[in-house]
């Protein structure tokens, strides 16, 4: 009999459908991955289950029987337990005091000793070795998981969930997670393990549930599908997206990125030898499963992250490892993907967030002092050519929609004619309208003459901009497409999930 | 298991929520002080009478409130200064103390008789002093995210018992009595004042640091950058502002400002440098800095209000023979309630109706 039987979920935050209509389950026994991009509804669906959103419609049901979760005290109580991407522990307590947390029904005088066995038996059984008694901060991240996971099994979860759960981990740590889950369904637990990785989904999964855009694709046997199969289910095959793209003579050359070794946050290198050049009036694509060095790309080619090898070039220039301030006086401009936390300042008005990269220069500011006549002149400006639609220009953008936040960024970044253009999901979580508008805006700036860098997870947007197109994995190039509108959906899966241009040609041939 | 009612963030602030709000906190604060009154048998009436009268009642007490009023609006502004860029100064006790500390040394190591050069001598070496000790709190933080808050309040206690060290040993007056103070300061190292009174030119300073940085942060990009590096460290950098070198220099104005804060205290009132002297003038600041919500132009209204409240508790004691201890409980109520009705400033309270699930 199923575990898990989720019918037509539909859920919707203001006008974003998060999910549509989606059926999902899961049996005892088995590890059933819910494969997706970012914003495809994979975690809106399992917060749903935990407890944590209620959907709007649909039903679920827990070993055949109906329920309407209100709390994840519902879902607990139903066996089921749900490990977040950032762990939901207390660093300043003890594992076991952690273990603990949300039980209900606890004796006054607590058991210590009980529970410490408790944990200890748990801990052996899966090999999971932690100490009850060190504190959390003590733990390495991958600690910390196990100790997550031990909660959910401490308070006898037998369906779990799991959220993007090795997006934290080492290598061997992945290794080590993955044994301990093969282990726990073999003894008849039903796990949902959340991923947009396609080789841990092969190698773990039994099941493929895909998600995209909020709507399920569809549900396939593990063993009888290719890493290339779900990456086209994932980004979508038919490419119905058409805009008009007039061809042009290839300009000059703007940007050129060599050799590029960049680390990332935690301090291993994401990208070791990446090169590539953009010319003037060109925007060149990157395909690639999130997480693959494009952010930490991104943030290398506006001077916000060391480069700790190579060199990049602006109209032959060297402004390698420069100041942010200094690649924005060279005419290079950055759109975020996260609007909210770095291209925006939320708390400040339309008319304050116009002028960030500006605010320098005349006729903004004349020596130090800022003329705000013009800094509204300028905003009416933006709120105008980019049909920003915002109460006034002075109350805080927090409370702009997306479109509108992103129209206003771009807006921003547009305004002064940049030679180079680097954008990050301009498109992500918008409307069809605005998305339609920001795509326009791109190509006429490809018109104008500037070079354009996009980096996207929408591949028809990807196909329809770029006269180039580039497909990323593990930070190396797999190859460049010339001719983005001839590729095949099948040669674009093979190359994202980590082939080389150069061999599927081999094959063909 | 649910509350019946919901705490919601309010989206605007209608504009007389501004003015009911703290009228109605006050009011409920006296209104619990005179509770607490009644109880040690005094009249609550007489004695709020006798606070607003000793305080407000003639010109001696205005001049006592504004001279309580100064030292708290330059701190306040110096306070406020570290606050606007969300790192969070709470040394200005202890940077008000190395100024009055270089003020000291200047004094005896310096001296020039020429009113004009030693407020100019003054000035700087209490500024460089009071700035150098915010700016190594800055510098820790930007640079290696050292918790600015432990850094300024440790570095408070350092500068609390190094001034002791001084006015205890070797700087002490041999003809003290055994007082810990310095000797009093030639007449050239003192600020003149206005009058009879107690007000000095820190007034002068106070206002004009205050009108200062009001216009700093309504007109200059100055005042942009520092809120944005505020609201949004990862927004500045992203505009290219240099995070490092504006949380170390604003701290170092900050702090400059405090430790002049220290010098008008020892060259216009007190005329000496001794153990204590400045009381709580840097935390009280704090506060002042909050409950004007930043604004430089409030500060001096807030600092005005406080030295109220210091000038009628002082009084309390004296005419009715009130225990300290007791001012500063209805001190400390009046700011709690004004404190307290800031929530209600940016939340609503609504109660759940019966069609809810």
């Amino acid at each position: 009999m199923n575990g898990v039987e989720m019918k037509g979920i539909t859920k919707r935050f203001g006008d974003v459908i998060a999910n549509q209509k989606v059926n999902f389950d899961l049996r005892y026994g088995e590890i059933h991955a819910l494969l997706g991009e970012n914003g495809a509804g994979k975690s809106t669906l399992m917060n749903i289950l935990y407890g944590l959103y209620r959907p709007d419609t649909g039903t679920i049901s827990i070993d055949g029987q109906g329920y309407n979760f209100r709390s994840p005290r519902d879902a607990i109580q139903a066996g089921i337990g749900m490990v977040h991407q950032h762990f939901m522990l207390i660093p300043g307590h003890t594992v076991w005091e952690n273990m603990i947390l949300g039980l209900t029904k606890l004796p006054q005088v607590l058991p210590k000793q009980d529970i410490k066995n408790r944990i200890v038996a748990l801990s052996k059984k899966y090999c999971l070795q932690v100490d009850p008694m060190s504190f959390v901060w003590q733990l390495s991240i991958g600690e910390q998981q196990r100790v997550a996971i031990l909660q959910m099994l401490f308070r006898k979860a037998r369906l779990l969930i799991l959220d993007e759960p090795t997006a934290v981990l080492t290598p061997q740590e992945t290794q080590h997670l993955f044994e301990m889950l093969r282990l726990m369904v073999s003894e008849g637990y039903g796990i949902v393990f959340i991923s947009h990785k396609l080789d841990e989904v092969m190698a773990l999964s039994h099941r493929v549930t895909i998600l995209r855009k909020g709507e399920k694709v569809g549900t396939v046997q593990t063993q009888d599908t290719s890493k290339e199969q779900l990456a086209e289910m994932m980004m979508g095959q038919k490419f119905v997206f058409s805009i008009k793209k007039e061809s042009k003579p290839i300009g000059l050359l703007a940007l050129e990125a060599k050799h590029l070794a960049v680390r990332g946050d935690r301090g291993f290198l994401v990208m070791r030898d990446l090169s590539f050049q953009i010319h003037e009036g060109e925007v060149f694509g990157i395909a690639g499963v999130a997480g693959n060095g494009q952010q930490e790309l991104c943030e290398a080619l506006s001077g916000l992250r060391k480069i700790e090898s190579g060199t990049v070039l602006v109209n032959g220039q060297d402004i390698t490892n420069q100041s942010p301030k200094q690649f924005i006086t060279r005419g290079i401009r950055y759109i975020p993907a996260d609007r909210r936390g770095v291209g925006l300042i939320t708390n400040m008005g339309v008319g304050e967030n116009s002028i960030l990269k500006k605010y320098w220069k005349a006729p903004i500011s004349h020596r130090l002092i800022i003329d705000w006549k013009e800094v509204m002149k300028f905003a009416l400006h933006l709120v105008h050519t980019f049909h920003i639609s915002a109460p006034n220009l002075t109350s805080p953008v927090r409370n702009l929609s997306g479109g509108n936040l992103q129209k206003l960024m771009l807006g921003r970044e547009l305004s002064d004619s940049p030679r180079v253009i680097i954008a990050m999901h301009p498109t992500w979580g918008l409307d069809v309208a605005s998305t339609k508008f920001i795509r326009e805006q791109i190509l006429l700036e490809r018109a104008r003459g500037a070079a354009i860098l996009l980096i996207s997870e929408d591949i028809e947007e990807l196909i329809s901009l770029s006269d180039r197109l580039g497909v990323i994995c593990k930070g190396e190039l797999m190859g460049i497409i010339e001719n983005p509108n001839e590729v095949s959906s099948e040669v674009l899966g093979l190359m994202m999930a980590g082939t080389p241009q150069n061999c599927i040609q081999k094959v063909s041939a | 298991m649910s509350l019946p009612f919901r705490i919601e963030k309010r989206n605007s602030q209608p504009w007389y929520l501004n003015a009911i709000i703290p009228l109605l906190s006050v009011a409920l604060a006296l209104l619990i002080g005179s509770v607490f009154l009644a109880v040690l048998r005094v009249s609550p009436l007489q004695a709020y009478k006798e606070m607003f009268r000793a305080a407000l009642g003639d010109g001696y007490g205005i001049s006592e409130t504004i001279v309580k009023a100064i030292p708290l609006t330059i701190a306040g502004v110096a306070i406020m200064l570290a606050f606007k860029m969300s790192v969070w100064n709470i040394g200005a006790a202890g940077q008000i103390f190395l100024g009055a500390l270089a003020t000291t040394a200047a004094v005896r190591y310096f001296f020039i008789d020429n009113r004009f050069f030693m407020y100019f001598i003054m000035f700087i070496a209490a500024g460089i002093a009071g700035g150098m000790w915010a700016a190594l709190a800055g510098y820790f933080k930007a640079r290696w995210n050292v918790n600015e808050i432990i850094t300024t309040l440790m570095l408070n206690y350092i500068a609390i018992h190094l001034v002791d060290y001084f006015v205890y040993g070797p700087w002490k007056d041999p003809d003290s009595l055994g007082f810990p103070m310095t000797p009093p300061f030639p007449d050239a190292a003192r600020l003149p004042v206005l009058g009879e009174t107690r007000i000095h030119l820190g007034l002068g300073i106070a206002l004009f640091f205050a009108l200062l940085f009001w216009f700093i942060f309504r007109y200059t990009r100055w005042g942009y950058e520092i809120q944005v590096i505020g609201e949004s460290p990862k927004a500045a950098q992203y505009a290219g502002m240099h995070y490092l070198k504006y949380v170390v220099f604003i701290m170092f104005i900050s702090g400059a400002i405090a430790g002049i804060a220290g010098m008008c205290e020892v060259s216009g009132l007190q005329g000496r440098l001794q153990h204590g002297f400045t009381a709580e003038y840097g935390y009280t600041a704090i506060i002042v800095a909050w409950l004007a919500r930043l604004n430089p132009l409030s500060i001096i209204l807030v600092s005005f209000l406080i030295g109220v409240l210091q000038v009628g508790g002082e009084s309390l004691q004296i005419v009715m023979r009130l225990p300290i201890a007791s001012t500063l409980v209805l001190q400390g109520l009046i700011l709690f309630f004004v404190l307290g009705g800031e929530f209600f400033r940016n939340y609503h309270i609504r109660f759940n109706r019966g069609d809810e699930q």
